[in-house]
């Protein structure tokens, strides 16, 4: 499901149309499209493997498109990486710093590819995380070596940015440093945030669109609350017991037994109720579902 | 201001926020005229999407619970208290909503709830010393 963004729209910061991606055999990106649009918080969210690392590294220009186009700020990332790259920070899931820097060193170096770098703001963020300059990167905790890797990303003040799962393997207090930083960036009008993660209750939090990525894929990609208003929990008893689940429109999963069944459905409330009335079922339980429900049910349909 | 959010029980962030406050300013916890935390500071305490906020303070300002001034900021409406009693009675309609679907689904019918509402309630009062505890 590819969303049709309006001719009024501004234009997305990420357009990726019709991107596959072969490594060997594998295909890690399936005839993908994704855009982004400008400002806000994207969350893409996906299982190991899906190929969430594989997007972002074609938005940075790392890969260059097999099939289809890449653009990043309506530029092509690969043949244009000042144009791009110097408006984006970055921070890789493996937090790939220069080890034998120690942290002043990583912030001159930084500020050498970055002509918007803000010194005032770096050396706020080196103090908040409780960075020691002198330190060299590699004695560095992880939580501290992701602080040092987040510092560097958003010291420039980027107009995107870029995370690759940034809270795996990091303690709650780092994860709230985090969490912290992205809302702080797009408070400030028309900054994007695009973040990938499995860690679907920060996504829930932060991110104000999701796209759900699998086998290469987009499965879907909306809003959050409307992603959240269009599913819900729906536990119904019918008039006889059944060996298997009586239809239902919108089901994308169920379990049960006898005469009540409950169904993960897309749909809204009363549509869903209506369908069930229809049925000649009761509703016994309609609820609303977590974003990690709704990522299960979809990617496991 | 206690918020508290929570991204297990599927209730959207915006609408946690929304009850929540509704239920500060019914329980008189938040008082008429008394000033909502800027949206970036709540945005940032409760580690959410700033836009979340501001959907939840626009649906309070629709349901007139609180007003937007001139100066910027949000405070607790003057309407916010005849609306009090509306709103509380709403917040326990759901509580009770969700009773009845469980009592349904236990097969315990509306006057053994009813019953056994009167008789929580006795034990809940303050006459004896032992006042039981809620499970």
């Amino acid at each position: 499901m590819h969303e049709t963004i309006s001719a009024s729209a501004p234009p997305p910061v990420v357009d990726i149309c019709r991107v596959t991606r072969l490594f060997g055999n594998k295909r890690a990106l399936d005839d993908l499209s994704l855009c982004v649009p400008r400002g806000g918080v994207f969350g893409l969210i996906g299982g190991n493997g899906a190929g969430k690392t594989t997007v972002i590294k074609h938005i940075l220009g790392l890969l260059k498109a097999q099939t289809g186009s890449v653009r990043v700020f309506g530029l092509d990332p690969v043949q244009n990486p000042v144009g791009t790259l110097g408006r984006i920070g970055y921070l890789s899931e493996d937090r790939d710093l220069p080890d034998w820097m120690t942290v002043s060193e990583l912030m001159r170096y930084t500020q050498a590819f970055f002509p918007a770098w803000d010194e005032a703001y770096a050396v706020e963020l080196r103090e908040a995380f409780d960075l020691d300059p002198n330190a060299r990167i590699k004695t560095l905790s992880r939580g501290q070596r992701a602080r040092a890797g987040l510092l560097a990303a958003l010291a420039h003040r980027p107009e995107l940015l870029v995370l690759d799962e940034p809270s795996s393997g990091l303690d709650p207090v780092v994860r709230r440093d985090i969490l912290g930083a992205i809302i702080r960036t797009i408070a400030d009008e028309g900054r994007t945030v695009l973040f990938s993660s499995h860690l679907l209750d920060e996504v829930e939090r932060v991110a104000d669109r999701v796209a759900i990525i699998h086998d290469g894929r987009i499965l879907l990609t909306a809003p959050m609350d409307e992603i959240k208003e269009s599913h819900r929990r729906m536990t119904l008893r019918f008039g006889q017991p059944h060996k298997r689940p009586p239809a239902f429109v919108g089901a994308l999963s169920f379990e049960g037994e006898g005469s009540d069944w409950t169904y993960i459905c897309s749909g809204e409330s009363s549509q869903l109720r209506k369908a069930a009335e229809a049925l000649g079922a009761t509703v016994m339980d309609d609820a609303p579902l977590t974003l990690d429900e709704i990522f299960v049910s979809r990617v496991l349909k | 201001m206690r918020i508290h959010i929570s991204a297990n029980d599927g209730v959207a962030i915006y609408l946690q926020i929304v009850n929540q406050i509704k239920y500060l300013v019914a329980s008189g916890r938040l008082s008429t005229g008394a000033e909502l935390p800027p949206i970036r500071v709540l945005a940032e305490r409760l580690l959410i999407n700033p836009s979340t906020v501001a959907r939840a303070y626009r649906e309070l300002e629709t349901a007139g619970i609180v007003e937007k001034r001139r100066t910027a900021g949000t405070y607790v409406s003057e309407q916010g208290s005849p609306l009090a009693r509306r709103e509380r009675i709403k917040i326990l309609a759901e509580r009770i909503d969700s009773l009845l679907a469980e009592a349904r689904q236990m097969n315990i019918t509306l006057e053994d709830v009813l019953k056994l509402v009167e008789q929580r309630n006795a034990a809940m009062q303050p006459e004896p010393v032992t006042r039981r505890k809620e499970e």
